[in-house]
């Protein structure tokens, strides 16, 4: 499994994110996406009730929670892929309110999908320059004359094949993005996620299903995009993964943020047990638990 | 006796007729909808009568020279898109469908009903349009040609627009579909939520297209009146499923797959027709009328669209690689 990952240098963590004291709703000095009162509900079931939350920028923040917790849906949400019954939030200080999803991805902020996404008849070259933004080519009426977008077409190209380089897809190139495996295109994903140059990237468990050997050079991905000045957000299950690259972290549980606070302090919130355990805190053990049980080990667990 | 050489002859028409050409042009269009965008356009026989008809009106009800009469009907077609794309688009993939095969259905009853008599024809439909057509005509007055393929000057005019604009737009489709216009086009096709995802607004990709695509089969009308008169029955659904036939067989997703598609399903319909009329003529087919064996071709195509689909899905210019990967 991915926790045995040996971590082969120890990453800078970024502190002093927060105003007064951490905890559920705390204010962020930088905050670079705030949510006020964002609610979803489908049918009776409330899956997001978030009262209000910041997410610092230039740092790396870590969203978990129990499967069902509404991390995707409030991932939808923020993106513009689902709208709120009632709620506003924003992003770089510009409302995202009734903003179509293709400009929220236009305004810097990129999203990968915890289902892949990879567009299977397209090669895996073309997967990554479709996510180039402000192509001229990209207008029907300037796409019939090549030499307006040629040149750039060839910047894109290079970039395109550099990132692939960096997530050792490069081989791959030429091949339909249908052949690769359920690792490779999540990683496909996230590389071409960077073709644009976001300033927040919002990754939907990045690691699931990727080999460990794949999944360090992720984790210096993850950290690489801090050290160039991206924020990132991303859900992931893997607590020693969360303990090891995120300098912030949300827990969310039935809709809500019920916790939050650096990894260390994070992980000692009874709150955060709560959450895992949930209301069948007494009840039998089922394999479920099991694994909640599992989680909170490593939550627990103490970094070396 | 059956006499092959007039049924090969006939046959061998077909290749280069202006009926040939503008199925091929319809077909076109509806590459760029349902092979490249996956669009399920299945009203493509309206926006062929578009064509028809919206050229027709304007020049025997308006007076307008040939240009005016080609505007207003790539007006109109563009008007039908929209009209069509707008309330649609959003959905999912199956609404278009079914609105399109609906909205078809409405305007050619429209075309068709003694309401409008004085501007459609009605039921009987229009003629005496190409006049001005033939006015542009640059070749002089004559036989031209050899063996099966001796037409007159107005014939061979039909033909040289024709075939001209199917390479024209056959060019234009090859080059918008390896820019990056089309490459966002076909992300469309995988997956519209990954594409919207990367900053592409979806929403007027796929309204481009459906509007590009409605205007091949509007000009596709134009071309395909020519040789004959304007009557609404020729708009019915089956003519949106030939022309699906037609992409089917030569492939969803390419260029010269509807051209050649066109040019074989002609081809052989030609010669299916023309060899089961001469053969009940001739007493080989005893069970079976005149009138039936009319029918047989088209229960011929049937068929044959079935075994392409199962045996050559991917058309005969269809990438066989995309195959492994559909599912
Ligand atoms: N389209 C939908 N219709 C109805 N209910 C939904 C829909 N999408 C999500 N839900 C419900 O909302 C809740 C939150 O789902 P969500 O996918 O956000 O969870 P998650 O935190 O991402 O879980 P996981 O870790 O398993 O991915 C779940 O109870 C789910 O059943
Ligand atoms: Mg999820």
């Amino acid at each position: 499994m991915s926790s045995n990952v040996t971590p082969t240098s120890k990453p800078v963590k970024t502190t002093g994110l927060h105003v007064g004291d951490a905890g559920p709703g705390c204010r962020k000095v930088d905050p670079i996406l705030i949510a006020d009162s964002v609610k979803r509900t489908f049918g009776g079931l409330t899956a997001v009730d978030v009262e209000h939350v910041e997410v610092p920028r230039g740092a790396i923040t870590a969203l978990i929670g129990p499967n069902g917790a509404g991390k995707t849906t409030f991932f939808n949400l923020l993106t513009g892929f689902d709208k709120p019954d009632e709620g506003k939030w924003e992003f770089d200080g510009r409302s995202l309110a009734h903003v179509p999803a293709y400009r929220v991805a236009r305004m810097g902020l990129i999203r990968t999908f915890q289902l892949t996404k990879a567009l299977g008849l397209l090669t895996v070259l073309d997967n990554m320059k479709l996510g180039a933004k402000g192509q001229s080519g990209e207008n029907l009426f300037r796409s019939l004359l090549p030499f307006i977008w040629r040149k750039q077409e060839d910047e894109i190209d290079a970039k395109a094949v550099e990132l692939l380089g960096r997530f050792k897809l490069d081989t791959k190139k030429d091949d339909y993005a249908a052949s690769l495996s359920g690792g490779q295109r999540k990683l496909l994903e996230m590389a071409r996620a960077l073709m644009s140059d976001p300033t927040l990237v919002m990754l939907d468990e990045p690691m699931a299903g990727v080999n460990p050997a794949l999944t360090q050079s992720l984790l210096d991905h993850i950290l690489n995009l801090k050290s160039q000045g991206m924020t990132v957000l991303f859900v992931e299950h893997d607590m020693h993964m969360v303990r090891h690259i995120a300098d912030w972290v949300l827990v969310m549980a039935e809709g809500k943020i019920v916790a939050e606070g650096d990894p260390h302090t994070v992980m000692e919130d009874p709150a955060v047990i709560d959450a895992y355990l949930g209301a069948h805190h007494d009840a039998d053990l089922g394999a479920t638990d099991t694994e909640h049980v599992e989680v909170l080990k490593e939550l627990i667990d103490d970094e070396q | 006796m059956i006499d092959w050489l007039a049924i090969f002859s006939n046959a061998a028409q077909e290749v280069i007729s202006p009926t040939t050409a503008a199925y091929a042009l319809a077909a076109l269009g509806l590459a760029i909808h349902f092979g490249y965008t996956g669009l399920l356009n299945f009203g493509q026989a309206g926006f062929i009568a578009l064509g028809a008809y919206g050229y027709a009106i304007s020049i025997l009800s308006f007076g307008f020279p040939v240009w005016a009469a080609v505007l207003v009907a790539v007006g109109a077609s563009v008007i039908f898109a929209l009209i069509l794309g707008i309330p649609t688009l959003r959905l999912r993939a199956d609404y278009l469908a079914i609105v399109t095969i609906a909205a078809a259905e409405i305007l050619r009853l429209i075309f068709t009903t003694n309401t409008f008599d004085a501007l459609t024809g009605s039921a009987s439909g229009l003629q005496g349009y190409k006049d001005g057509f033939a006015a542009l005509n640059p070749i002089p007055p004559g036989s031209y040609g050899f063996g099966p393929f001796t037409y007159n000057a107005f014939d061979w005019w039909i033909r040289i627009v024709g075939w001209t604009l199917v390479v024209i737009f056959a060019v234009i489709t090859w080059l918008i579909m390896r820019s990056p216009w089309g490459r966002v086009i076909k992300g469309i096709r995988e997956d519209e939520d990954a594409v919207r995802a990367l900053g592409k607004n979806v929403y007027s990709y796929k309204m481009q297209s459906l509007i590009l695509g409605g205007v091949y089969g509007t000009i596709a009308g134009m071309i395909f009146i020519m040789p004959r008169a304007v009557v609404p029955a020729n708009y019915q659904t089956s003519l949106t499923f030939f022309v699906y036939a037609i992409l089917l067989l030569g492939g969803a997703a390419t260029i010269l797959g509807p051209v050649i598609g066109s040019m074989i399903f002609w081809v052989l319909i030609s010669f299916f027709s023309g060899f089961v009329a001469r053969a009940v003529e001739a007493g080989w087919l005893p069970f079976m009328s005149q009138v039936q064996a009319g029918q047989l071709r088209f229960i011929l195509v049937g068929v044959a669209i079935m075994l392409i689909v199962v045996f050559m899905p991917q058309g005969i210019f269809g990438n066989k690689k995309e195959l492994a990967f559909v599912k």
